[in-house]
């Protein structure tokens, strides 16, 4: 699977939690992850939401995702048309809801990559390409599991397929 | 090859032979959802075509986060809540029972050796009690509540090993914030924490579930205690069910070793805006405040309660600055009306709220001002977290907060006891 888009990078990199990803004044109260999505990483920029393009990226640095266990916050990156977020390294249950939201994570090393760079991310190959850049960046490639849930689109179908876990 | 506690709890509930790194799918033994995560583990659940929960004996939903509601938004999830739970005759926990960490170990929910998921984070607390509980999503929720199973990767284990006597002024919250400061917010990221030593088995069980509640806080996926005699009184005291305490065999493999001496340990602090900004008391002491809180699945038991009230007895909150309270469970609160202790703390100036998280995750019940700076006995000090993203949120112990809020300003806890 080919994906293609541009990077969007916040100042704060490091230890982004799900608080700012989507911050509890709204994920409590806003059922509709549409409405959500135009909230998505608010506190950390105010405009974030609105210079997405579908198929773009997040792009950070160490341990994104960390903190509380909302799945709003993938839901919100999700609805707001990110094809995947690309970071150094991952909080564990929001690993988890991403996959189980069909949404991938990309572990890599980010610090050649500015915000606005034409990104390119081949999943079979393992490799992104900073077109900016004229860069490439081995990607890790998916534990099995995860690479089955991105497969099968998600939990939720993953689950009614299996009837049950077929991991 | 001996095992860990994480690894022996899922291998019996998984029936292999689970080591670090492997996927087991294991039996769950009770699992929980909140308000601000059970609305859409509802909806998955009915994406999936759920029909029935499993077992709606090993189901609970509390209504902790926004309770009583403050606004439309909040109310249509909690009916989705209620009439789902009706419908599947699953325990709810409505307005003002409490924080779902203090009513699930409270009830009897959960007893050493189980295997628990909770769409909460923090549901790590319960490994004060030998519970391997961790924090999932809202599909991974909807998931177990329809097959009963979740798919685990086995961590691997970092031990504490906590030493010496816990000097006067100084709790177990001061020693999950140096530990954390000390490792980071990613230091045990998939890893599961065991806690052991003299200085852990000298704790109440209250102080107990302060440490194992913050392991997340570093990235944990558990936050285990052995079950001693404490341990198993206390369960016994809260729960009919049956159990067998699980330990790390002594030739476990852990990914390693950290120790500490608590003797030589003063109060700590949190600093904004992450839980690993941390310095002891001598580094910030003297900074003015302008709200204080005590409570939530950290320190809103009992004993912090009555902490609080020794510090306060006879002083006033300082006019500068506001102090409010909220306590862990509806147990709580009138265990300690009984002992006096909301008298006590009423009497200083303290403003009770309805049991649950109160102001902690900000929706309501004391959002601060811009430019305002909060202590608070929480696990969480991110930006925005109380609902303001220009306020400043610390963190720190309940008599910390006590000592604080008399002052209007950080101050050291030990020169009140």
């Amino acid at each position: 699977m080919l994906l293609k888009g541009a990077s969007h990078r916040t100042k704060i990199t490091d230890d982004i939690n799900t608080d700012y990803i989507i911050s509890g004044r709204y994920k409590f109260k806003i059922q509709d992850p549409y409405e959500l999505a135009k909230h998505v990483m608010e506190d950390l920029d105010p405009d974030f939401f609105s210079k997405i393009t579908k198929g773009d990226f997040i792009v950070a640095g160490r341990n994104f995702g960390c903190g509380s266990s909302r799945e709003q916050a993938p839901m919100s990156i999700k609805y707001a048309g990110i094809s995947a977020v690309i970071a150094k390294s991952f909080a564990r249950i929001f690993y988890r809801n991403c996959f189980n939201l069909g949404l991938p994570l990309i572990e890599c090393d980010t610090d050649n990559i500015d915000d606005g760079d034409a990104l390119e991310i081949d999943l079979d190959k393992g490799i992104l390409k900073n077109i900016t850049k004229s860069l490439e960046i081995k990607i890790k490639p998916f534990p099995k599991t995860m690479q089955t849930l991105l497969e099968d689109g998600g939990l939720v179908s993953h689950f009614k397929k299996h009837k049950g876990f077929g991991l | 090859m001996g095992k860990t506690i994480a690894e022996k709890i899922l291998s019996a509930h998984s029936g292999k032979d689970a080591n670090a790194g492997d996927i087991v799918i294991a039996d769950l033994d009770f699992m929980i959802g909140q308000d601000g995560t059970s609305g859409v583990a509802i909806d998955v659940f009915n994406k999936m075509e759920g029909g029935k929960v499993f077992d709606p004996s090993k189901v609970a939903i509390i209504i902790d986060h926004s309770s009583p509601s403050p606004n439309e938004g909040v109310s249509a999830i909690h009916k989705k809540i209620r009439e789902f739970s009706k419908a599947q005759g699953i325990s709810l926990f409505d307005i003002g029972c409490g924080v779902c960490h203090q009513i699930t170990p409270e009830m009897g929910f959960v007893v050493p050796g189980n295997l628990v998921i909770g769409a909460d984070s923090h549901t790590c607390t319960y490994g004060a009690i030998n519970v391997f509980s961790t924090g999932i999503g809202s599909t991974d929720l909807a998931a177990g509540m329809i097959s009963g199973k979740l798919w685990f990767k086995v961590p691997e284990t970092i031990k504490f090993q906590i030493n010496g006597k816990w000097p006067k002024g100084v709790f177990s919250k001061d020693l999950i914030l140096k530990i954390i400061g000390d490792i980071g917010a990613d230091g045990a990221t998939y890893m599961a924490t065991e806690f052991v030593g003299p200085a852990i088995e000298d704790l109440s069980v209250d102080a107990r579930f302060t440490i194992s509640n913050m392991a997340i806080e570093m990235g944990g996926k558990a936050g285990l205690m052995n079950a001693d005699k404490k341990t198993i009184e206390w369960v016994r005291s809260h729960s009919k069910k049956t159990f067998t305490p699980v330990e790390s065999d002594k030739d476990a493999k852990f990914a390693k070793t950290m120790e500490y001496d608590v003797s030589k340990l003063s109060p700590q602090i949190a600093k904004p805006h992450t839980v690993d900004n941390v310095s002891p008391i001598e580094a910030i002491e003297g900074l003015e405040i302008q709200q204080g809180f005590i409570g939530t699945c950290t320190n809103g038991r009992l004993e912090d309660l009555e902490i609080a009230a020794k510090i306060l007895k006879g002083k006033k909150v300082n006019a500068g600055c506001r102090l409010i309270v909220a306590p862990a469970s509806k147990s709580i609160f009138i265990e300690a009306m009984k002992k006096g202790l909301v008298q006590t703390i009423m009497d200083a100036g303290g403003v009770f709220v309805t049991p649950g998280c109160g102001p902690c995750v900000g929706t309501h019940n004391g959002v601060p001002s811009d430019g305002e700076k909060v202590l608070s006995t929480a696990n969480r000090n991110f930006k925005g977290r109380m609902g303001n993203n220009k306020a400043e949120i610390y963190l720190g112990s309940p008599a910390t907060v006590a000592a604080s809020v008399i002052e209007g300003k950080i101050a050291d806890s030990r020169k009140y006891m």
